[in-house]
């Protein structure tokens, strides 16, 4: 049963006139998040754009309790959050229903600083959502190079293209078998909507992550935010799927993909607006290039194909 | 105010981020003859400007991305240049 646009809910967690950037996909995956999860919720947040676009004290531009904390500490603090819940609960001092925790961090926040704190939650199965946007580097800081930054990509930090390939943190994290996980594409929105109101409704440890285009560091025009993420998916780029406890299940368009029903779109048409790839395209041995991430592509296509037969 | 300064705690308000509408270089202008109600321009607009009941747009904080012309099956939205 799948939900339709005009039978969302008109709840905001991102109020008009944040201090994000124009066109910023966190802040979109956030109204999206916000919209399946309801009021009833605690954000947690690490050092990230998103902490950024809140605005000067002493105003916020989100409408739900957020908690600042510190870079590393995303899996404890969401997991302590929880616990310390759960223990006013049992001591009756709260009633109702309990709030939906979650974490909203950045590529940073999961794939480099905060990962074993992550790691860690997720191996007690703690209580919450983990949601990572990952917007492939330190976009926050003037967009240096991250774990999740792509092979080729230029960052400010490798201004001649990252020499060794991103790291496959959605894949450690289906290892670690958790209820649920799913990785999601702003041009899939009732996709991610379905997948946010499935993690809400699991109890224990969830993970979701939100492939999000970031104009300024990807350096494309901000209007394309959501068409980038639509070719990120047709090429294979960036792969739609989900796992409950380990049981992984490929999503469309994924799936007709690995399944060769459908070929991927040309790689080249999703780097080619994209700056950060400017120096790969006119590079001369840019067929090469374009041939090892194509390569990159298939293998990767190729493993999750198999990987949902386990 | 004075508290605020004592415990480090802000509360939600619309223009967090100033009068966010000032750094427009272009409006999105709807043409409601055009528009069929499918609603995706108020589900992706990262300020959530444009209203749910009639797509009227906030002028006062749209920063003029362009997401939602781009996304408008029925191209209803046009980007205008803004003039000084």
């Amino acid at each position: 049963m799948s939900v339709k646009i005009k039978d969302m809910p008109d709840i905001d967690y991102v109020l008009p006139g944040s201090a994000a950037c124009a066109g910023c996909p966190s802040a979109i995956a956030l109204r999206i998040v916000g919209k399946a999860l309801g009021e009833n919720a605690i954000m947690v947040m690490t050092p990230s754009c998103a902490v950024a676009s809140i605005g000067l004290l002493p105003k916020s531009c989100y409408s739900i309790p957020v908690l600042n904390i510190c870079f590393a500490s995303a899996g404890a603090s969401g997991g302590g959050l929880t616990l310390a819940l759960d223990a006013l609960y049992e001591k009756g001092r709260l009633q109702g229903e309990k709030p939906t925790v979650f974490t909203w961090i950045g590529d940073g926040g999961t794939y480099d600083i905060g990962l074993q704190g992550i790691s860690a939650a997720a191996e007690r199965n703690d209580d919450f959502i983990h949601f990572c946007y990952n917007n492939e580097a330190y976009s926050n800081t003037g967009v240096q190079r991250s774990g999740a930054t792509p092979l080729h990509a230029v960052t400010t930090t490798t201004p001649l293209g990252k020499e060794v390939a991103r790291k496959n943190v959605p894949l450690l994290m289906l290892e670690h078998r958790i209820p649920y996980m799913a990785t999601a594409s702003l041009a899939y929105p009732l996709d991610l909507y379905r997948k946010v109101e499935k993690a809400k409704s699991v109890k224990g440890f969830k993970y979701i992550e939100i492939l999000s285009p970031c104009s300024p560091g990807w350096k494309f025009a901000a209007s394309d935010t959501v068409e980038l993420s639509k070719r990120a998916v047709k090429s294979g780029s960036w792969l739609l799927w989900e796992a409950e406890y380990g049981k992984l299940t490929l999503n469309n368009p994924t799936r007709l993909l690995a399944e060769g029903k459908t070929q991927p779109i040309p790689v080249e048409e999703y780097l080619k607006d994209q700056g950060r790839y400017a120096r790969l395209l006119k590079h001369p041995q840019k067929e090469e290039y374009l041939a090892a991430i194509e390569a990159e592509i298939r293998r990767e296509l190729t493993f999750m194909a198999d990987r949902a037969k386990l | 105010m004075r508290d605020s300064c004592v415990n480090p705690l802000s509360r939600p308000v619309k223009g967090a981020g100033g009068p966010t509408g000032s750094w427009r270089t272009s409006r999105p202008v709807l043409d409601g003859r055009k528009c069929n109600n499918c609603l995706l321009c108020w589900l992706y607009c990262p300020e959530g400007s444009i209203s749910k009941e009639d797509r009227a747009i906030d002028y006062d904080f749209c920063k003029g991305c362009g997401v939602c012309a781009a996304e408008c099956p029925q191209k209803a939205i046009s980007m205008v240049k803004e003039e000084v």
